[in-house]
């Protein structure tokens, strides 16, 4: 027999209090350099998106083709009045990266939205329900997990046709499985613990615990999927603007900027770094968010 | 072992079926319709349409039409490109080498790398490397690959004049297809310069279309290791005064190889989808381009067959490493 | 000479909160051939002091002694590989969990024979001789067919009996078995107990028996060692230490034993082992004691020699004087001023 079992402790001098789990979840945050950057960066885009029309120098629209393919400013041939040169036809490159950050961070938000939306009911649903219509959801999420993301994304918007919201729609059927995945996860294992047993014991509804009991409960790893989530909507948007499968011409929307922008890749380096780099970094950015997010909530982790 | 097989095997059919579906309904959903389609711009008669719809089988239930398809499938039959008037299966067994072969290539390039980079950084944990590794495979993860592509051409290929722009080979070369892989073609048509110009036009593909796997190779060895290193069974390999190199090199890495495997099962499907930007960027005459180009010729008969055919392979590389890894990992191995 | 010594041994943990202390000033001597029992609860500090004897202190973790020899060599001066060349062959450890403590990506035969290699220079042929006698040594059945058998087809009392064919498999002067049975069955407990002795004698190996489990080190010990909160509160020859327990928390963890429960209801110790955050400035087992005093909440008392062995307490049980002294020092316990 060991002498393991224990009462509650009786009156310790302490020398000092664990900290509050929010606190605490901020000292793990912060205590991430890369992840405070990345919400650093996202603050800063999400504030050029909303002040666009201050801080924008020029229209996005305007075309002027005597000042076609201008270079930035510390090149020569450069202005200031075009900090970071002009596209084929004129355009402000930097006033239509800063129009663009709108869009990005739309298809990033509304995608994620739509996807967390429908997956988490479906995710529920599926927990809930078991039986055929557990496995029917399942496996068509398998179905679309086993087709590659973007090829998936193309035939959708080959049949929707092209567009900013027709790809937004593809986009965020691509990634819906993930979310499916999770909820139905979290369902199944919270609905074994105790508390939503003994919840049910006192005749609380399949609907009253799905919300009231089991999805507080699987909000943490949400969030951390919703943070890279936004980075992959945004990539893959991107890649479909690229394609001219996604926003159309002339909207400033970052990847349709390139895809005009391919054919000049010889002639004007700067036509096509620009919108890429500001790709990488907001996609970065919500990437560093998001493992930041997890690492600070992911108890596992925790030494 | 068989009943792993026998039970894994099984679970692709309706997966399959599933696939079958969404290849024949998702292209019924195009607009429009598909014998004017076919017909493109000139138009057709009200007498010729119903002959066609009828010979089409398009005058019967969705139902039969599935069955229809599934039946020309089973036989082979994908039918014929609107543009080309070839046959899609045809022409899919002509571009898919040169995919496959830059697909190998990036997948080789991000295990060479990923692998060795992770499991440094693994071992030294909170080091200047590890963050270094962290940060650039995290920044490769996040990359947009179209202009990564377009970056390295602008710098390696117009700036350094290092490597062609694009393309498989220099034109000056032709080499028959054997095996379609114009890297063995080549090396065996005892042409050092086709070989040497082949190799050359495969670097920066190769480069661009490993990028996301060698990160996503490297986080996940890095973060396998890691906890394979506070297992018990590693404390009992120190205990034994085994060396460092062999504690980490055979008793951590065979362990954390384990979930490494999955996850490089997992980049097939990464890989078509980065194979369809490579190519496009790179003029590379492959799957991903033909199928881009499909679209915006509407050759809906080579989307769907393209679809179907893609959604197989990948199917069945998921399914082989699936069985790879009841393979190298005992637990599953022996009947559990 | 004796075999092992350690003196003023300190192992620290950095984390958030600050510096954890796992193991406090241990000093302690071991004979050649001697079995000692480590006692105290999860967390005391039993296994760190170990671990820490054996090179196995994980990365933060941060270990001072005046003094660490084995055999007499100095550990603390020793190189790395030096080091390597003794763990596995002269000092072998066995754990608490066989099944998660043997590779589950290779064979038993693999595992065994990999020591034998290493230590013994042993060719293949030679090492899977000397490997099927060592399983068999260690009673199990069919060694041979054994060898290609993975950890996860054998029961947890094979795999313990496997880890333990390895730990003597270079005849290792000093064997250090942490909780080697709390992982397992009763019964088959008992056959792992009787096997850890047996080789011990016949091999006349000192045996380091790390448990809470106060039952196993009566059957096993011959000098005992308690522990709480990472300092040695008692160290005295197993026999006077149940007999006579010096230390209140001595006295309390013999009062849990089920045989020697007064009435139906089973002694407990209140409350648990200090954590980082609620570390006693006196003495450490203070908050849980029932004879505390102010004096004993404030100052921390030193170990002692006393009774044949040693004490950490100001007031040992035994001591004559010892009701006067808690008197003096306002006692807050109820039952001590009576």
């Amino acid at each position: 027999m060991t002498a393991e079992t224990m009462e509650a402790p009786l009156v310790a001098a302490p020398t000092a209090t664990p900290p509050h789990p929010l606190r605490e979840f901020w000292g793990y945050f912060s205590a991430n350099r890369g992840a405070v950057a990345g919400l650093f960066v996202i603050v800063g885009v999400v504030l050029v998106a909303l002040l666009a029309d201050v801080l924008a120098p020029h229209s996005p629209y305007l075309t002027d083709t005597k000042i076609a393919l201008k270079p930035p400013f510390w090149q020569e041939g450069g202005s200031i009045t075009y900090p970071l040169g002009t596209d084929a036809i004129g355009r402000d490159i930097l006033s239509r990266l800063i129009y663009g950050s709108r869009l990005s961070l739309l298809i990033g938000v509304i995608v994620i939205s739509i996807s967390i939306v429908v997956g988490t009911v479906l995710g529920l649903v599926a927990g809930f329900a078991r039986g055929v219509t557990e496995i029917f959801i399942m496996r068509l999420m398998d179905i679309v997990l086993t087709m590659p993301s973007l090829l998936l994304a193309i035939v959708v918007v080959a049949v929707l046709g092209p567009g900013l919201v027709n790809s937004m729609l593809a986009v965020a059927l691509v990634i819906l499985p993930h979310y499916v995945r999770l909820a139905r996860a979290a369902v199944i294992t919270e609905t074994s613990k105790d508390y939503v047993t003994a919840a049910r014991v006192s005749g609380a509804g399949n609907l009253r615990l799905m919300f009231k009991e089991v999805l507080p409960n699987c909000t943490a790893p949400l969030i951390v999927q919703a943070s890279l989530g936004i980075s992959t909507a945004i990539l893959d948007a991107a890649a479909l603007g690229f394609l001219g499968l996604g926003a159309q011409p002339p909207s400033p929307e970052w990847g349709t900027m390139l895809a005009d922008a391919r054919e000049f890749v010889l002639r004007a380096w700067w036509v096509v770094t620009f919108p890429g780099l500001a790709i990488l970094i907001t996609v970065l950015a919500f990437n560093l968010l998001g493992d930041g997010l997890r690492d600070a909530l992911d108890p596992k982790l925790k030494r | 072992m068989l009943r792993f097989i026998l039970t894994r095997v099984s679970l692709v059919i309706p997966t399959f079926i599933g696939i079958t579906l969404l290849a024949f309904f998702l292209i019924r959903l195009v607009p429009g319709d598909p014998i004017e389609t076919m017909a493109g711009e000139r138009g057709i008669d009200a007498a010729r349409h119903e002959q066609l719809k009828k010979d089409f089988g398009l005058d019967k239930p969705l139902i039969i039409q599935y069955g229809y398809y599934i039946e020309r499938v089973l036989h082979g039959d994908l039918g014929k490109s609107i543009v080309t008037r070839e046959s899609v299966l045809s022409e899919f067994q002509t571009l898919f080498p040169a995919t496959v072969e830059l697909a190998v290539c990036a997948i080789l390039f991000a295990l060479f790398l990923g692998i060795p980079a992770g499991i440094l950084a693994a071992v030294r944990r909170n080091s200047i490397f590890d963050h270094g590794v962290m940060g650039i495979s995290l920044t490769g993860y996040s990359m947009p690959i179209f202009w990564w592509g377009l970056i390295l051409i602008l710098v390696v290929s117009v700036q350094l004049g290092w490597t062609p722009v694009s393309g498989r080979i220099d034109v000056l070369y032709y080499i028959e297809p054997v095996t379609g892989f114009l890297l063995i073609d080549s090396f065996f048509s005892e042409d050092e310069g086709a070989f040497m110009s082949a190799l050359g036009h495969l670097i920066l593909p190769t480069i661009v279309l490993g990028t996301q796997p060698l990160a996503t190779i490297a986080r996940m060895t890095r973060s396998a290791m890691l906890e394979v290193l506070g297992e018990d069974y590693i404390r009992t390999a120190k205990a034994k005064g085994l060396s460092r190199f062999r504690v980490i090199g055979l008793h951590a890495l065979r362990n954390a190889l384990i979930p490494v495997v999955t996850v490089i099962g997992l980049q097939v499907g990464v890989l078509f989808t980065g194979a369809i930007l490579t190519e496009t960027i790179f003029s590379w005459p492959g799957i991903g381009k033909w199928l881009i180009e499909a679209i915006f010729r509407r050759d809906y008969p080579v989307l769907q067959g393209g679809l179907l055919l893609v959604g197989v392979i990948v199917m069945s590389v998921n399914l082989i490493v699936d069985l790879t890894y009841g393979l190298i990992n005992p637990r599953i191995r022996h009947n559990r | 000479m004796a075999l092992l010594e350690i003196e003023n041994l300190s192992v620290e943990f950095p984390t958030q909160g600050g510096i954890m202390r796992a193991v406090d000033d241990v000093s302690l001597k071991l004979d050649v051939g001697e079995v000692l029992g480590v006692v105290g609860e999860s967390g005391s500090g039993k296994s760190v002091t170990m671990l820490a004897l054996m090179g196995l202190i994980p990365f933060p973790g941060r270990v001072k002694a005046k003094k660490l020899s084995f055999n007499g060599r100095d550990l603390l001066t020793m190189s790395d590989r030096e080091r390597r060349k003794l763990t596995g062959k002269d000092v072998a450890m066995i754990f608490q969990e066989p099944t998660t403590s043997l590779n589950p990506c290779f064979t038993v035969g693999f595992q065994l024979t990999e020591t034998l290699r290493l230590h013994e220079g042993m060719d293949r042929k030679a090492a899977r001789r000397r490997a099927i006698e060592l399983l068999e040594q260690v009673g199990i059945p069919s060694a041979e067919s054994r060898l290609t058998a993975y950890p996860h087809q054998l029961s947890g009392g094979m795999n313990q009996r496997v880890m333990i064919a390895m730990a003597i498999a270079c005849n290792p002067k000093l064997l250090i078995a942490d909780e080697p049975t709390t992982a397992l069955d009763v019964t088959i407990q008992a056959q792992i107990l009787d096997l850890l002795m047996t080789l011990q004698k016949e091999r006349n190996m000192a045996l380091v028996m790390i448990t809470h489990n106060m039952g196993v080190v009566a059957e096993t010990a011959k000098r005992v060692m308690v522990m709480y909160a990472g300092q040695i509160m008692e160290e005295r020859s197993a026999a006077d230490l149940f007999a006579s327990p010096q230390h209140p928390y001595t006295a309390a963890l013999l009062a849990a034993l089920p045989e020697r429960s007064e009435g139906s209801r089973l002694a407990t110790i209140p409350g648990v082992v200090p954590g980082l955050y609620d570390r006693p400035r006196g003495c450490l087992f203070s908050p849980r004691c029932a004879y505390a005093t102010e004096h004993s909440r404030n100052v921390r008392p030193e170990l002692r020699p006393w009774a044949g062995g040693h004490v950490r307490c100001h007031y040992p049980l035994g001591d004559p004087n010892r009701n006067a002294n808690m008197n003096a020092d306002h006692p807050l316990g109820t039952e001590a001023a009576s």
